[in-house]
């Protein structure tokens, strides 16, 4: 134990006895992890406005003309019991066209109709946001008596939700190839260190160092170098989020809306240290692995 | 302690090093092998340390068959030893007190403990009040008392020595005789090559002579 501390302190000193390039380096990796973690943290954010919108839907519920209006107290108890269902409005006929005469500016056409052609509505919240659950509720609902016309406006998220899918395949093939750069850069570095301390390992192979010895100071840089690369791209991400938020928020105020961007979470951004931390190191593993066993004593 | 048995060994694409070479050395032994120059000390002394491995026979340390042994045993072997041989390299990133102090690390000692073991060898080889500044700034006989401060310090069982006075002045090679003499007198086991005839002393110690990669009688 005191033997790895004083070896991590060793490495720790080698670290910084060379800052510019030991930095530039950690820099290559920042930028390097900083695309995927940027593309991940904006659709996880486009997840969210999917959710906030989409993902509280609502089917509209036409009933027949000729319903009464103590059949559409019953449907009404009925839909407010129904479990896949969170509330329920219900807008009468007389209230549809009202709003219609309103909203439309077609007050004049309207009122001269003979008779209201809106049916009674209901608009249904349900509880849950997913795509087949309310599939599966508009055609449950289909099948009650009264009940003209079940309408579901899901197309729209439908299509973002496959739009989504894309780009997160597309987030996975760049996030893979860019592991794939961090392993590289690691293991180059690792064996520019293994050549320059070509005969310090000599030496300690020739005095009884054991191989796990002579390598963990390699894997403890390998990781270290991951582990502030990664580091470094958490902050450029979170930088680059606050400066959008700041020119979203004159945007926002156009628009009327509040619309900020959100950080990466905690738990997200500690699973990208972790994973640049262990890519770190298996960069280093796979140098060490090839070149150290070329030196030996002779 | 170190035994040889019809030990034979052929350098890819060279004419035999050592072939048939048999010895006992007892535990406490100092022995000199001495030889013309290419008659295969450096390769004796490189089979005894799992440095290369003899093509025929067996070599012995401690009971344990060297030339057998799997690498991750090697280490282990190694650390009984003390090790000083031609061309051996000193470490020019770190002071005199850390090149000695690296057989230690390797072998875990706490600091304390280094730190005392580590004057204890530099005071022997006389270099106690250069433990500061970079091994470079050493003379050649300087840095050869170095690499035996850094043999010795872990007080290894058995210490080889590949010729540690060549290119000294007989002074320096005088002295460091007297270093290994006394590490003798401790009840340590050595094993010193060299070519120059004139620091045996008579009766000092048993003498083994190759010739070719033969024994000589
Ligand atoms: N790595 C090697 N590859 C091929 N041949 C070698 C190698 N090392 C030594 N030899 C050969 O083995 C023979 C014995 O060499 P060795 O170094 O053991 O001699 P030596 O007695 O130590 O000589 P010196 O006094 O010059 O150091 C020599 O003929 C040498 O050329
Ligand atoms: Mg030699």
């Amino acid at each position: 134990m005191s033997q790895f501390l004083s070896q991590l302190n060793g490495t720790l000193r080698r670290f910084f006895a060379t800052p510019v390039s030991s930095l530039l380096n950690v820099l290559v990796i920042g930028i390097a992890l900083s695309l995927p973690t940027g593309l991940y943290v904006l659709l996880q954010n486009a997840q969210g406005i999917i959710e906030r919108f989409a993902a509280a839907p609502q089917l509209s519920v036409f009933l027949t003309l000729d319903t009464k209006a103590d059949e559409v107290a019953q449907l009404r108890k009925r839909l407010e019991q129904h479990s896949a269902i969170a509330s329920v409005e219900f807008v009468s006929r007389a209230q549809a066209l009202e709003q219609l005469k309103q909203g439309s500016g077609l007050g004049d056409v309207i009122g001269g109709l003979e008779h209201n052609p809106l049916p009674d509505t209901f608009i249904v919240h349900p509880k849950t946001g997913s795509v087949q659950a309310l599939e599966a509720l508009r055609d449950e609902l289909k099948s009650w008596r009264r009940l003209e016309r079940v309408q579901l406006d899901s197309d729209w998220a439908r299509r973002l939700e496959a739009l989504l899918d894309f780009a997160r395949t597309a987030l996975l093939l760049l996030a893979a190839l860019l592991a794939l750069s961090l392993v590289a850069i690691t293991f180059n570095t690792i064996r520019l260190q293994i050549l320059t301390r070509r005969d310090e390992i000599e030496v300690a192979k020739l005095i009884g160092a054991s191989s796990s010895f002579i390598r963990r100071p390699f894997l403890q840089f390998g990781l270290l170098q991951g582990l502030l690369g990664g580091l470094a791209a958490w902050g450029i991400i979170a930088t680059a989020l606050i400066l959008l938020n700041l020119s979203l928020a004159d945007l926002a105020r156009l628009y009327d809306s509040s619309f900020i961007l959100n950080q990466l979470s905690p738990a997200d951004g500690c699973t990208l240290l972790a994973f640049s931390a262990f890519l770190g190191w298996l960069g280093a593993w796979m140098s060490v692995t090839q070149h150290l066993r070329k030196i030996e004593p002779r | 302690m170190i035994r040889f048995d019809h030990v034979s060994k052929r350098y890819p694409g060279g004419h035999p090093a050592l072939s048939d070479v048999s010895f006992d050395i007892a535990e406490g032994e100092m022995v000199f092998l001495t030889g013309h120059s290419g008659a295969g000390k450096s390769t004796l002394l490189k089979l005894i340390a799992a440095i290369e491995r003899p093509n025929g026979g067996s070599v012995l340390v401690n009971g344990q068959n060297v030339g057998a042994l799997k690498p991750a045993a090697i280490p282990y072997l190694r650390r009984n030893l003390g090790l000083i041989f031609q061309g051996q390299k000193l470490l020019f990133d770190r002071n005199v007190f850390d090149n000695v102090l690296l057989p230690l690390q390797i072998c875990g000692f706490n600091h304390r403990e280094s730190a005392q073991r580590v004057r204890a060898a530099l005071d022997k080889v006389g270099l106690l009040n250069r433990e500061k500044i970079n091994p470079i700034a050493l003379s050649g006989g300087e840095q050869q008392r170095l690499c035996i401060a850094r043999a010795i310090v872990n007080r290894p069982s058995i210490l080889l020595a590949d010729e540690p006075t060549a290119n000294l002045d007989a002074e320096y090679a005088g002295e460091i005789m007297n270093i290994f003499r006394a590490f003798h007198q401790v009840g340590s086991t050595l094993l010193i090559s060299t070519h120059d005839e004139s620091l045996i002393r008579q009766g000092d110690a048993r003498t083994i002579s190759l010739k070719h990669g033969e024994l000589a009688a």
